[in-house]
C-alpha cells in the first residue's frame, strides 16, 4: 500500500502524482463526452475508475493514453504534460495501457507478442542490424513475463488461436512487458468466469507491485478488493474520489451508481 | 528457409539439429544454383534461370511490404525500373569515365536507385496503410511510368537506355559476355539478397513490421510509430527491388519504361501472392512458377495472361496462403503421422479436378481461337474451336467435372478435419 | 481563346460528370462494404463493349438499357459468389480479388473483341451538331451524354434523400461500423448496392463508348484516374467524389487543350547546353503533361491533406 493517500480531499500533491488530469474536456462534434474531468493518481497507487455504462471510462483511458486528444484541459504524467502527444510518445515516457476488446498481434505467436512489447524499452527500437533471437536481455525478460502470465506452455501458439481468457492474460502481459511504471488496464476481467477472474486479479496484483495502476472495472468485488482509491465517473464527470470505504459511504455515489448496480 | 516468418520463437539455432537443418537448406539452395547450369546447359535454360533469379529477388523484395508489413502495393515496379535505369546509367558512366568498377558491383547501384526514390516518396506514401496505401502506390506508379516518357534525357523515351555490359572492367577474367557468366552473377546476387532479406525478418525491425501488419493500432502502445516502421520497410523493399532491376538491366543490357509499368507491378504481386506471403520461401516458389509459366505459355496460347488471372483469383478465394500456405498446412499432419489418412481423398480428387481444368482450358481456347480457327491441341488431342463437338466437350468437362470435383473436395475437407483433430489431440496443432 | 475556354469547360464538366457516374458507385460500395472495387473501371469497359455489341444486334436505345442491366447482374454475381466468400480473409483479400478480376476481364475482352479500337458509332438520331459556338460545332451526342449524367445524378440524389434504401446508404456513409446492424437482409443490400454501382459504371461505358475510344485497355487507363478521384475527394465521401470528379475532369481537359510549354512562354533554351532534364521539362507541352496531372494532384493532396478533400476516415 505504498504511496496510498489518506484523507478525503482526493488532492495529491503534484510532485507525487503519477497521473494528473486537469479540467479535461472532450467533445465529438457538439456532444460533450467528457466535461471538466479532474483526476489525480499518486505514484504507486492502485486506482480504480468505476461508473455506469457510457459514463466515459474508456474515453478517459483513451484521453490519458493519447489514443484521442482532449478538446481542452491537460494531462500530466509524472509532472510532464503529455496531452497532445502521440500514443507511442506517451508510452515511451512510461505509461502503458491494455484494451477492453482484446487487441493482440493475432498472427504472431505468444512469444513474439510479448517480445515485441519488450523491444522498445530494451533500447532495440528499429534496429535492423541485430538478430532478434540473440538478444539475451530481451529473451530473459520475455521468458519472465510469459512465466508471470502463465503462458509459457503456449509460447508457440499464434495469439489469434488462444482461448479468450488466455488472450486477456496475454493482453496484460503485453501491457506490462515494457516495464512501464504507470499501467492502465481497461476491464481486464470482462467476460471471464469467476475462477478466471480470481486468477486474473491475483496476476494483476502481483505484476503491478510497486507500480501505479489505473483500472476500469465493472466487477465490484474486483474493484473493492484491489483498489487503494476509487473514482466514480458519471456522464463524463468525476463525482467522487476516495478510498473504497469513503466511496461505499458516499451518498452521491449510492444515488448515482451503487444503489442500482451493486448487488 | 522453411521457418515461418511469423513463428521463429523456437529458434532454429537453439538446437544443434535445427541449426544443421537450417543451414543445410541454404547450402542445398546454393549448391542447386551452382550445378543447375551444368545439368541444363542450353542457352534457353540459362536465359530462363536468369529471369527466374531476377524474379525471385524482386518477389522477395515485394514480400517485405505485403507479407511482412501488410502493405499492398500496386506500384512496386517503380523501384525495380528506377534500379534498372540507375544501373544502366552507372554502367555507361563507368565505361565513359574509365572508373575501375567491375560489373558485379553494378546491381548495388541499382539498389541505391530504388532506395533513393523510396526514401524521397516513401514518407508521404506510408502515412497511411491499407486501401489508401494501395491506391497511392497505384497513383505513384502511374506518375513515374508516365513521367518516364516525358523526361527523355533520363529515361530515353520509348526506346529506353541501352548499355554494354562487356565494356566494363573485367573481374578475374570474366567479361560477362556469355549468358552463363551473367547467370552466375545473378545467382550470386540472388543468394546475397535472399540471405539479407531473410536476416531482415529476424531483426527487431522485422518483428515490429509483423506487428504493424497484424495490428498497427496496438503497436503505438508498445512504443512504436507505425508510420516510421512502414517507411523503413518501404525503403528496404525499394532497395532490393532496385537490385532486381539492376540485374535485369545487366541481363537485357537495356532499361525502358516497361520496367516501371503497371504490368511489371502486377506480375510481382501475382508471383508473391500465388507463392504465399506468410512464409519466406513463398515468393520464391511463386516467382519460379509465374516466370516459368510466363515463358512457357506465351508460346502455347495468346490467352496466357488470362490463365494467370484465373489462377490468381482461385488462390485469393480458396487458398489465401498461396502455395507455401498449402504446403505448410501439411506439416503438423506429417509430424502427427496422420497425413496418410488424407492422401486417398487427394488421389480421388485428381481426376475430376483435372477434367474441370481441361474444360476451362478448352472453353478459353475456344473463345480465343474462334475467329482464327486454329485447332486446339490439348494433350495431343486436336479440337476445332468452331465445331459444336468441342463446345459440348468443354461444357461436359466444366459442368460434369466441376460437379464431381466439388464432391471430392468436400471429401478432402472431411478427411482433413479428421486428420487435423488427431494432430491437435497429439499436440502438433494449436 | 474564349472559344477554347468555353468548349473546354463544357468538355471538362462532361468528363467530370462521367467520372462521377463511376466514382459515386465506387464510393458507396466502399463506404458500405469496405471494399475498394478495383474492377469498377472494368465494369465501365464491359458496359462499352456490351453497348457496342448490342447496338449492332438490336440498336443503340435498347442497348442503353440492356447493357447496364447485364453488367449489373454480373456485378451482383461477383458480390454473391466472389466477395462474400472472400470477406472472411479481410479487405486486402477482397481488393486482390477485384484486382484479379479486373485483370481477367481485360484479357477476356481483348480475347473476344481484340485489342484494337472498335468502330462504336454515335447513333444516327444524335449525330448532328447541337449548336455552334464561335466556329466550333458542338455535337448533340455530347449534350445527350451530359443530360444522361445529370439525370442519373439527380436520380441518385432523390434516392439517397427520399427513400428507405437511400437512408440506409447514407447511414452507412456516415457510420460505416453500423452497417453490420442493418439486420438480416444486409447481404441482399450489399448485393443490390454492388449491382447498382456496376450498372451505373456500365451506363457510363455505354454512353462514353461512342464519344471516347472503345478499346480493351480503356479500363486500365481510366481505373487509376478513378482511384485518384476518390482518394483526392476523400475515401467514402460522396460530395468529395463529386468535387474531385469535376476538378479532375476540368483540369485534365484544359491540360489536353493547352499547347503551351515553358519554351513557348519564355523562349527556347541555349541549344549548346545539350539535352538534360531541364530541356525535357522546358520543352514539354502542357498537353503532353496532361496524363500525369491527376497523379501530381494526388501527391499534392497527400502532402497537404492526407485525408483527401472531404475525407474524415482513416482507412
Amino acid at each position: 500500500m505504498s504511496g496510498a493517500v489518506s484523507g478525503m480531499s482526493g488532492a495529491v500533491s503534484e510532485k507525487s502524482a503519477a497521473i494528473e488530469v486537469r479540467a479535461v474536456e472532450k467533445r465529438f462534434g457538439n456532444v460533450g463526452i467528457i466535461r471538466d474531468l479532474n483526476l489525480s493518481v499518486a505514484k504507486g497507487e492502485r486506482h480504480a475508475v468505476i461508473g455506469p455504462n457510457g459514463a466515459g471510462k474508456s474515453t478517459t483511458f483513451n484521453l490519458i493514453s493519447g489514443h484521442i486528444a482532449p478538446t481542452s484541459g491537460e494531462v500530466k504524467l509524472n509532472g510532464d504534460r503529455i496531452s497532445g502527444l502521440r500514443p507511442f510518445e506517451i508510452n515511451r515516457r512510461g505509461l502503458s495501457r491494455s484494451f477492453q476488446v482484446t487487441n493482440v498481434f493475432a498472427r504472431m505467436t505468444v512469444w513474439e507478442n510479448v517480445r515485441c512489447a519488450v523491444l522498445w524499452a530494451t533500447g532495440h527500437r528499429y534496429a535492423f542490424w541485430k538478430n532478434v533471437d540473440s538478444l539475451p536481455e530481451v529473451r530473459a525478460r520475455t521468458a519472465q513475463i510469459l512465466d508471470d502470465i502463465h503462458l509459457t506452455h503456449r509460447r508457440d501458439v499464434p495469439a489469434g488461436l488462444l482461448t479468450y481468457a488466455e488472450q486477456r492474460e496475454l493482453e496484460i502481459g503485453i501491457t506490462i512487458a515494457s516495464g512501464a511504471t504507470v499501467v492502465m488496464l481497461d476491464e481486464p476481467t470482462a467476460g471471464m468466469s469467476n475462477a478466471e477472474t480470481e486468477r486474473a486479479v491475483a496476476l494483476i496484483r502481483r505484476l503491478t507491485e510497486g507500480k501505479t495502476l489505473v483500472i476500469v472495472e465493472h466487477d465490484m468485488s474486483v474493484v473493492f478488493g484491489l483498489a487503494d482509491r476509487i473514482s466514480v465517473l458519471v456522464y463524463g464527470h468525476i463525482i467522487a474520489s476516495g478510498t473504497p470505504e469513503e466511496i461505499r459511504r458516499d451518498p452521491k455515489v449510492k444515488e448515482a451508481y451503487l444503489g442500482e448496480e451493486a448487488h | 528457409m522453411t521457418t515461418a516468418t511469423t513463428s521463429t520463437s523456437k529458434v532454429a539455432a537453439d538446437s544443434v539439429g535445427g541449426s544443421l537443418r537450417f543451414y543445410g537448406i541454404w547450402l542445398i539452395g546454393i549448391f542447386v544454383l551452382i550445378v543447375l547450369p551444368m545439368i541444363f546447359s542450353s542457352g534457353g535454360s540459362l536465359t530462363s534461370f536468369s529471369l527466374i533469379g531476377i524474379a525471385i529477388v524482386f518477389a522477395l523484395s515485394y514480400n517485405i511490404l505485403l507479407g511482412q508489413t501488410g502493405l499492398l502495393s500496386f506500384g512496386h515496379a517503380v523501384h525495380y525500373g528506377l534500379g534498372g535505369f540507375a544501373a544502366c546509367h552507372m554502367m555507361n558512366a563507368v565505361v565513359s569515365h574509365g572508373w575501375p568498377i567491375p560489373l558485379p558491383f553494378i546491381p548495388l547501384f541499382g539498389g541505391l536507385g530504388g532506395l533513393v526514390f523510396a526514401m524521397i516518396i516513401g514518407w508521404v506514401m506510408t502515412k497511411r496503410a491499407g486501401t489508401v496505401f494501395a491506391m497511392i502506390s497505384l497513383g505513384i506508379g502511374e506518375l513515374v511510368a508516365s513521367s518516364s516518357l516525358i523526361l527523355r534525357s533520363v529515361f530515353g523515351g520509348e526506346s529506353g537506355i541501352t548499355t554494354d555490359r562487356t565494356a566494363l572492367p573485367k573481374l578475374l577474367g570474366w567479361s560477362f559476355g556469355p549468358q552463363l557468366q551473367v547467370y552466375y552473377l545473378i545467382a550470386f546476387w540472388l543468394v546475397l539478397s535472399a540471405i539479407a532479406m531473410y536476416a531482415l525478418t529476424r531483426t527487431p525491425l522485422g518483428r515490429i513490421c509483423n506487428a504493424v501488419r497484424d495490428n498497427p493500432e496496438r503497436v503505438q502502445f508498445i512504443g512504436y510509430d507505425p508510420h516510421v516502421v512502414r517507411y523503413i520497410a518501404f525503403c528496404f523493399a525499394g532497395f532490393f527491388a532496385g537490385i532486381a532491376g539492376g540485374l535485369a538491366a545487366i541481363n537485357f543490357e537495356i532499361a525502358n519504361s516497361a520496367y516501371l509499368g503497371a504490368i511489371q507491378s502486377g506480375l510481382v504481386l501475382f508471383s508473391t501472392f500465388i507463392g504465399g506471403t506468410a512464409y519466406f520461401f513463398g515468393p520464391i516458389l511463386g516467382a519460379i512458377l509465374v516466370t516459368y509459366l510466363q515463358l512457357g505459355l506465351t508460346n502455347l496460347t495468346t490467352a496466357w495472361q488470362l490463365y494467370f488471372g484465373i489462377i490468381f483469383i482461385g488462390i485469393v478465394m480458396y487458398a489465401p496462403g498461396g502455395i507455401a500456405g498449402l504446403l505448410m498446412m501439411h506439416r503438423p499432419l506429417i509430424r502427427a503421422g496422420t497425413l496418410w489418412t488424407v492422401i486417398p481423398s487427394y488421389l480421388l480428387a485428381i481426376v475430376p479436378t483435372v477434367a474441370l481444368a481441361c474444360g476451362v482450358i478448352l472453353t478459353i481456347e475456344t473463345v480465343a481461337r474462334f475467329s482464327g480457327g486454329d485447332p486446339i491441341n490439348l494433350f495431343g488431342i486436336a479440337f476445332n474451336p468452331t465445331s459444336p463437338v468441342t463446345w459440348i466437350a468443354a461444357a461436359v468437362l466444366v459442368v460434369g467435372g466441376g460437379f464431381v470435383a466439388r464432391l471430392t473436395w468436400q471429401r478432402i475437407a472431411e478427411a482433413w478435419d479428421r486428420a487435423a483433430t488427431v494432430a491437435r489431440d497429439r499436440g502438433y496443432l494449436a | 481563346m474564349l472559344e477554347l475556354i468555353v468548349i473546354s469547360t463544357l468538355n471538362g464538366v462532361l468528363f467530370g460528370m462521367l467520372l462521377f457516374l463511376l466514382s459515386s458507385g465506387l464510393t458507396v460500395i466502399f463506404s458500405m462494404m469496405g471494399v475498394l472495387n478495383f474492377a469498377h473501371a472494368s465494369f465501365y469497359m464491359l458496359g462499352a463493349f456490351f453497348g457496342f455489341q448490342l447496338t449492332k444486334w438490336i440498336g443503340f436505345w435498347p442497348a442503353l438499357v440492356l447493357a447496364p442491366l447485364l453488367v449489373g447482374a454480373i456485378g451482383m454475381a461477383v458480390e454473391r459468389y466472389g466477395l462474400r466468400n472472400t470477406h472472411k480473409h479481410g479487405h486486402v483479400a477482397e481488393l486482390l480479388l477485384t484486382f484479379g478480376l479486373a485483370f481477367a476481364i481485360e484479357e477476356i475482352v481483348s480475347m473476344i473483341w481484340g485489342k484494337s479500337p472498335l468502330d462504336y458509332r454515335v447513333p444516327a438520331l444524335l449525330d448532328f451538331p447541337a449548336f455552334t459556338i464561335f466556329s466550333t460545332n458542338y455535337p448533340a451526342y455530347k449534350i445527350f451524354m451530359l443530360a444522361v449524367s445529370v439525370i442519373i445524378f439527380v436520380a441518385l440524389l432523390i434516392v439517397l434523400k427520399r427513400t428507405r434504401v437511400g437512408l440506409v446508404v447514407q447511414a452507412a456513409l456516415t457510420h460505416p461500423h453500423m452497417v453490420g446492424h442493418l439486420g438480416h437482409n444486409v447481404g441482399r443490400v450489399f448485393m443490390a448496392v454492388f449491382g447498382v454501382g456496376s450498372a451505373l459504371a456500365a451506363l457510363a461505358g455505354v454512353i462514353a463508348g461512342p464519344a471516347l475510344v472503345t478499346q480493351s485497355d480503356m479500363a486500365a487507363s481510366l481505373g487509376p484516374i478513378l482511384f485518384v478521384v476518390i482518394v483526392f475527394g476523400g475515401l467514402g465521401s460522396l460530395p468529395g467524389a463529386f468535387i474531385a470528379s469535376l476538378v479532375i475532369g476540368l483540369v485534365q481537359t484544359f491540360a489536353v487543350a493547352l499547347d503551351g510549354s515553358l519554351a513557348s512562354a519564355f523562349g527556347p533554351l541555349d541549344p549548346s547546353a545539350g539535352p538534360s532534364v531541364l530541356t525535357d521539362v522546358w520543352n514539354v507541352t502542357i498537353a503532353q503533361v496532361a496524363p500525369i496531372v491527376p497523379y501530381l494532384l494526388l501527391v499534392i493532396i497527400l502532402i497537404v491533406r492526407p485525408m483527401g478533400l472531404m475525407g474524415t476516415r482513416e482507412s
